[in-house]
Formats: structure tokens, sequence, C-alpha cells
């Protein structure tokens, strides 16, 4: 054999016309929504930018809306009570939601039979495409008085633990209320993600968890649930988005006050969403630049959530190889 | 125990006729062309595929029969197999593997772990043990799935073309232990393979297909 060091060859070839027209239509695809993002994000950033210069960083962190910007009239806004009440009201719905979804979804892909399953499959889709003004009624209607109750009790058994307590004996248009609406919503999406991971479990993986011993739930639990888990972080945080941006629902169900609540049984309470629907109506035009400041916070904040969990489930796969 | 199969057994569209009986101690060679059921019979064995008809008896205990209707589960059979595949979990680590199949029986993870770790020793991967299957060779992923079924002590031990994965020189390294294991395994043994080599130096019967 020669000592002479291989170079490394570069193949250079034309691409022909077709492959060259789709691939510039696909990437024109995906740039377009890249792009569509962008314009929202410059759009909110560009019309509430004068707030941010106005009230710095006390905008996220102050508690006070008041004052239209008039020219001599005191003016302030801050949202961080609508924004702890955005954070509060959807881990609140994700923490009900994601036990039952999972319990959901390893029910129709490991318990149910074929048609059945069929069947629930379709119906999640069709519930997690029910508008949420409907839910909203719904809960108002329906949840919200017996949820109510349920927030009596939980306050009267657990109300040492700092979550439970109550200021006052006052339960209704809770953040406990609004999370149960927004739970039933998110739970079709959470529920619909990670049965359909659970449905990629190799087949082989589980006929080896049979044959050493393993009854269904032992692989189920030992095989399904750590295949999916990226999965079902996935679906969490898809519902922990939908949750964070719902408006309608929660505008119908809480009793909408601009005050910080972490007493999740305790009435009031709001998110930024929500706040935007209230206000926009009667709001002057400097309020309109601070309510679309608030929806870059709120466009942000779901943007970091968003990367957190593809974070989470990038660390997942990464520990699994 | 003596396991015997008297029937019919069948994949998709894949059907044969199939007459043996194994006891304790022997090891009975199942040979074949592929295509000619060898793993089909691994996996009715193994409960994972049920007779078209026939029966299926392990000492008095009926696993399997279509005139009874009668079915025991793969989980309650006292059989372990190691998969032409292996089929480990990639999620977990070496010991944790073997120890799979005794916590799925109920026992104490500490005991299955210490029974683990003595099973990994007998088959030279002491130091292995906080590995996952990825991050060992192909022979070392043989010697895992070995050790996870024989440390569940069962009464048939199904192996389907336990050498089929590696490489030539892991191969006569395993052909070496098998002999060693099996000669301290008390059950039956059902041997899949093609290589005739696995044959001479393993099986003390053999059943052409």
């Amino acid at each position: 054999m020669s000592d002479v060091a291989v170079q490394r060859r570069e193949l250079k070839f034309k691409k022909p016309g077709i492959d060259r027209f789709f691939h510039l239509v696909v990437t024109a695809g995906a740039l377009f929504s890249l792009l569509i993002l962008g314009l929202i994000a410059f759009f909110l950033l560009y019309r509430g930018f004068e707030i941010f210069r106005d009230m710095g960083l006390s905008f996220i962190t102050g508690s006070l809306w008041e004052g239209s910007g008039a020219p001599g009239e005191p003016t302030t806004y801050g949202i961080a009570p609508m924004l702890v009440g955005s954070i509060v009201l959807s881990l609140v719905a994700v923490v009900i939601a994601l036990p039952l979804s999972i319990a959901g979804a390893l029910f129709i892909e490991f318990y149910t039979a074929p048609r059945l399953k069929k069947f629930l499959v379709s119906l999640l889709d069709l519930a997690a495409a029910i508008p949420s003004v409907i839910y909203g009624l719904w809960g108002f209607f329906i949840l919200a008085p017996r949820a109510t109750n349920w927030a009596k009790s939980i306050n009267h058994l657990f109300g040492w633990f700092p979550l439970f307590r109550v200021p006052e004996p006052f339960f209704d248009g809770s953040p406990f209320i609004g999370g149960m609406v927004l739970s039933v919503m998110i739970a079709p999406i959470i529920t619909s993600v990670a049965r359909e991971v659970f449905s990629q479990t190799p087949s082989d993986q589980i006929s080896a968890a049979h044959a050493l011993g393993g009854r269904k739930w032992s692989a189920i639990r030992y095989v399904a649930l750590p295949f999916g888990r990226s999965g079902i972080i996935g679906g969490a945080m898809l519902g922990l988005g939908r949750a964070l941006g719902e408006t309608v629902a929660i505008y119908l169900v809480v009793n909408i006050v601009f005050r910080t609540n972490l007493n999740i049984l305790f009435t009031g309470s709001g998110n930024i969403a929500s706040m935007i629907a209230l206000k926009f109506g009667e709001a002057s035009a400097y309020e309109v630049k601070a309510l679309l400041a608030s929806g870059f916070v709120l466009f942000a904040f779901t943007l970091v959530v968003n990367m957190v969990a593809t974070y989470i489930v990038n660390m997942s796969k990464r520990k699994k190889a | 125990m003596s396991i015997s199969l008297n029937g019919v057994v069948g994949r998709g569209d894949f059907e044969r006729v199939l007459k043996f009986s194994v006891s304790d101690g022997e090891v009975l060679a199942i040979t074949g062309p592929n295509g000619s059921g060898k793993s089909t019979v691994i996996h009715t064995l193994a409960g994972l595929i049920p007779m078209r008809s026939g029966q299926l008896m392990a000492d008095d205990i009926t696993w399997d029969s279509s005139t009874s209707n009668t079915w025991v589960e793969p989980e309650h059979r006292t059989c372990a197999v190691v998969f032409q595949d292996l089929r480990l979990f990639p999620h977990m680590n070496v010991l944790a593997n073997v120890a799979y199949g005794l916590r799925a029986r109920g026992m104490h993870k500490d005991e299955a772990e210490q029974r683990s770790q003595k099973m990994l020793e007998r088959v030279g991967l002491k130091s292995f043990e906080m590995r996952r299957p990825n991050n060992i060779s192909g022979g070392e992923r043989q010697r895992v799935a070995l050790a996870r079924a024989l440390v569940l002590e069962p009464r048939v031990l199904l192996l389907d073309e336990p050498l089929s994965a590696v490489d030539t020189a892991s191969r006569s390294g395993l052909r070496e232990l098998l002999p060693e294991l099996l000669s301290g395994f008390a059950g039956a043994t059902i041997l899949v393979t093609h290589d005739q080599k696995d044959v001479e130096a393993l099986a003390t019967a053999t059943f052409g297909l």
C-alpha cells in the first residue's frame, strides 16, 4: 500500500431541474411558517415598544394597571398578576389533566378491543376540536357550581396547606375552577399525543417482557412508559401552551380580578389572554399598546416554555442513547 | 419437567405439524433451513403464538390445547426465552435488564439485583452492570440475554439461534461458555439453530424441520 495520504474527493453534481424546484418549494414552505412567526413577534414588539420603553422592567414585575396615558394623567401598567395567573391556571390544568390523560392513553392503547379503540381515538380528535367557548359555557353552567363545593371541601380538609388556604370563604371563579375547565380542554390533546407515542412501543419489547414473566402492567411500566416519556412531555407541553393562551373559557368561568392570587381555591384570578379580551374594547390608544406589549410577553413566554420542553425531550433522548 | 408438543404450529400463512418432547437435562436442537418454522416453534412454546391445533404439555400441566380450549399466558409459563434478536431493553442498564424477570415476578429489588449480579459474574460480565445495551458489543449483549433468561431458573430454556447475532470471534467464545452454563441447568433446553457446529457443541438430541 502507498504511504501517500488519500485526499477527500468532493462530489459536485448538478441537481436535475425538478429536484431543484421541489427543494425550493419545500424550503419556502418551511421558511414561510418561520416568517409568519417572526412577523407576529415583530408586530407585537413594534407596537408595544413604547410601553417597554416607558415602563421598563416594571411592566413585567408591576401589579398596577391604571390610567389611559392621557397627558397629565398618572399611568402605570404592570402585568405581574396576570402573568402569575397565566402560570397558575395552566399548572393547575396540567396537574389535573396529565395523570388522567396518561391513564386514558394507556387504557385506549393497551386495554381496549380494536373496534372500541378506533371509536375512542375518533372521539378524542373530536373533543380536541370543540371550540373553547363551548367548554367555557359548560364550565360556567355545569362544572363551576359543583367545583365550588369541591373547593370548599378541599379547603375544609387541607386548609392547613398554604396552597389550599383562603383569606375569606369565597370560592367561586377561582384558579382551581378555571384550571379544572382548562384541564378538560387540554386532556384530549395530551391523551392523543401520548396514545400515539404508546402505539409505537416496539411490540417485540412488549412480547419480551411477557416472555420473561411480566404481566401487562409490568410491560407497560417497564417498557411502554419509559419509551413514551419524551412523547408524554411533548404532549404535556402542547397542553400547557394551549392553556397559557386560553381566553374565552377563562373569561367565562374565572372571576377576573387584577390581583396576584396564589391561593388557588380563593375567588379571583385571570390570565394575560383574558385580560386583553376584557380591556381591548374600551382601551385608549396608549392602553392598546400596553395590551399588545402584554401579548408579546405571552408570546415570548410560550416560546420559552416550548424551548424548555424541546430541551427536556432532547436530553431524555440523549440519555436513552 | 418434560415438555411435549403434538399438533400444528403456525404463523400467518405458515403451518407445520410437529411432535416432540424434551426432558430435564436434555438439549433438543431443532434444525432446519430458513423459513422452516424454527422461530415459530420457540414463540409457540413461550406462549407468544397459540397453537393452531393439538396440545402442548409441561409435565401434567396443559399450556395450550385446542381440544380443551386451554391457554396459559406466557407470563405464567415456567420457561425463559433468549430471542434471536435478543430484545434487550435499551432504556435499562445491563443489571436492570437481567433483573427484569425477577422484579416482574414480584421479587424485591435488592434480592433481584443480588441474584442478577451473581449471574452476570457467571457469564463473565461482572463489571458491565451499569452499561446500557447500546454501549456493549454483540457478544456481550448475547451474554446479557442469556443471563436474563437463566437468572429466572426456568424449567424450560428456549434458545432461538443464540449465536446468530454475533461475529465469528465472539461465537467461538460463546460456544465454549454455553455448555458450561447449560451443564449447571437442571431443566429442559430447546435450541433452535441452523448451524451444525452449535448442534455438535450443545445438543443431546436433534429434531429436523
